[in-house]
């Protein structure tokens, strides 16, 4: 049988669908390298979330009449289109949130709350973000359970050697891991700490808001028992995530906020829920922005998310390696093959902020700060680092902006 | 002037390669810790005081970026030798006339970090009132 190679993303072809990069920034072309923070967007999301707006807009779940129904439709359409994403087997267990974040704080919530008390242990990382430690540590510290995390080495990669001692310390209920951590790019052998966490008898977490965007997600494979993503990294609109969850877990557990649509029956002395997902969807949606990120997913699978790995992976090596031609340059995480499209740097005796700043007339928009990932810095010995991070549409050319401008603001500031 | 000449003029690049009253002063009357939690910059301040009130002696420590760091090295030699109560009552703009550059929101927080965390310190030695924007420097609470 004939084995046709993919076809490879043109980047340069897929920056015409972005209306952002038609402006100058400072003067300049905008070299946009903080997708890691959130991505830009193409004229099909942003058109359908327009479309949606002038052709569709009612509330959903609510009116009997034409135009509900229509954008019913649609906003159950887009549900169906993020559980082909993550591969789920069932839309129900797909909950519309705000965003990542959101979906982490209702697992921390809805299922902690009731599950999690004195003797019993929750795991996260060094690595992660605010978001996938803040929620669980508050949770832990409120139901007495104790909290963890499993470290890193040198590299920023985790230290699955810990995993015994910390099953030894106590009963593990529930453990959070990123897929790909936002700070250093290193892409986490999930499957394996999900299959360990399961023979603690734990919940597995997985915050998958970086990986979406750059990788296929399988939840047939990956061992997560809840999921959590946000559209704006991945080519859709602020405003609107998702949480996947096991059915049978959510079905157990109480909703996170209450009000309209998540109910089914209100008397005076007592209120039941309604089915999944609605449970855990109160009050009126993200409709526009669901949909819309009905439309990135479509965007993403046309490219194919295989091609878009593999682009960012060689970007992602090739500024490794002209970071790695300065010996004013401290870089950090794993080595390329182990990353995605993000790589942290330092550049020596300057504070990240001024990079950033110095970049920025240059057109180069990069992130200097902590990256909601303070213990991650404490365990690097910073305070703050410089990121750039990549995504279907940056150019090698990019990069080379980027290495220029750093010689830059050394000359200005050394 | 490009705005990014002046961003980084010529007095600011001083200031931030030879800060001014840059240390510790060990057993001072008073100190306190700042956070820019933006950014996770940390600054100290350190002060002694002499008679009355006057500021005889004011240091900071910490990191940050060049706007930090330099907006902070022209507080320390702003302040020296005045009045804690004076210092206290001190507008923002005093100092920021002083930095003379302009500043987007975000690198405001950086610019005056110092002059929050000293207005702490000032309050911690000697009482004098704080301003609203000293609320969660230093683990303070204010009401
Ligand atoms: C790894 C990771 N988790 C969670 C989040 C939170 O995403 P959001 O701000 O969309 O809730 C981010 C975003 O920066 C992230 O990078």
């Amino acid at each position: 049988m004939a084995v046709t190679a993919k076809p490879k993303l043109d980047a340069q072809k897929l920056r015409a669908d972005f209306p952002i990069f038609e402006q100058l920034v400072h003067g300049k072309p905008l070299a946009y390298l903080d997708s890691a923070v959130t991505s830009q967007k193409p004229r099909y999301v942003l058109d359908a979330l327009l479309n949606f707006y002038e052709t569709s807009y009612g509330n959903v779940h609510r009116g009997v009449y034409w135009l509900s129904e229509r954008a019913t439709a649609e906003f159950e359409a887009a549900r169906d289109k993020v559980r082909g994403f993550v591969n789920a087997p069932s839309a129900k267990e797909v909950i519309f949130t705000r965003n990542a974040t959101e979906a982490l704080n209702l697992v921390a919530y809805a299922w902690g709350w009731d599950n999690l008390g004195p003797g019993d242990t929750v795991v996260v990382t060094e690595l992660e973000h605010h978001a996938n430690f803040v929620p669980f540590q508050f949770i832990a510290q409120r139901t007495g359970a104790t909290f963890k995390a499993i470290p890193i080495d040198g590299a920023g990669e985790l230290q699955l050697d810990a995993l015994d001692g910390l099953a030894a310390e106590g009963n593990i209920k529930l453990v959070a891991v990123g897929l790909i951590s936002n700070s250093l790019g290193t892409i986490n052998p999930v499957e394996k700490i999900a299959a360990w966490a399961h023979e603690q008898g734990a919940v597995m977490v997985v915050d998958a808001a970086q990986a979406a965007p750059h990788k296929a997600i399988d939840l047939q494979t990956l061992g997560a028992d809840f999921l959590a993503i946000s559209a704006h990294k991945m080519c859709g609109p602020s405003g609107v995530g998702a949480l996947w969850g096991k059915a049978e877990l959510l079905e157990a557990m109480s909703p996170f906020n209450m009000g309209g649509q998540m109910i089914r029956q209100v008397r005076m002395e007592k209120t039941t829920w309604n089915e999944l997902p609605y449970k855990f969807e109160a009050g009126t949606p993200p409709m526009a922005e669901a949909v819309a990120f009905g439309a990135a997913v479509d965007y993403l699978t046309a490219i194919g998310l295989d091609a878009i790995e593999e682009h960012e992976h060689e970007l992602a090596a090739y500024a490794l390696d002209r970071l790695g031609e300065l010996d004013w340059i401290t870089t950090y995480g794993p080595p390329a093959d182990r990353r995605a499209g993000i790589v942290s740097f330092n550049v020596e005796g300057v504070h990240p902020h001024d990079v950033a700043q110095i970049l920025d007339w240059e057109g180069i928009a990069i992130r200097a700060g902590h990256h909601c990932a303070q213990p991650l810095m404490a365990k690097l010995g910073v305070a703050a680092t410089n990121r750039a991070s990549f995504y279907l549409y940056t150019v090698r050319d990019e990069i080379d902006r980027l290495v220029a401008g750093l010689h830059k603001v050394r000359k200005v500031l050394t | 002037m490009s705005e990014f000449d002046q961003l980084y003029r010529e007095v600011i690049l001083d200031h931030y390669k030879n800060p001014r009253g840059h240390g510790v002063i060990e057993g001072a009357d008073a100190e306190a810790d700042g956070q820019n939690p933006l950014c996770g910059d940390e600054v100290s301040i350190y002060v002694s005081f002499g008679e009355d009130d006057t500021i005889e002696d004011v240091k900071f420590s910490g990191r940050g970026c060049a706007i930090s760091q330099a907006s902070t090295s022209m507080l320390m030699e702003m302040v020296k030798g005045r009045s804690a109560h004076e210092v206290a009552t001190m507008s923002k703009d005093d100092l920021l006339e002083e930095v003379g550059i302009p500043l987007t929101p975000i690198r405001l927080k950086c610019a005056l970090l110092g002059l929050w965390t000293l207005k702490v310190a000032l309050h911690k030695g000697k009482g004098t009132p704080l301003p609203e924007e000293a609320a969660g420097l230093d683990d303070l609470s204010l009401n």
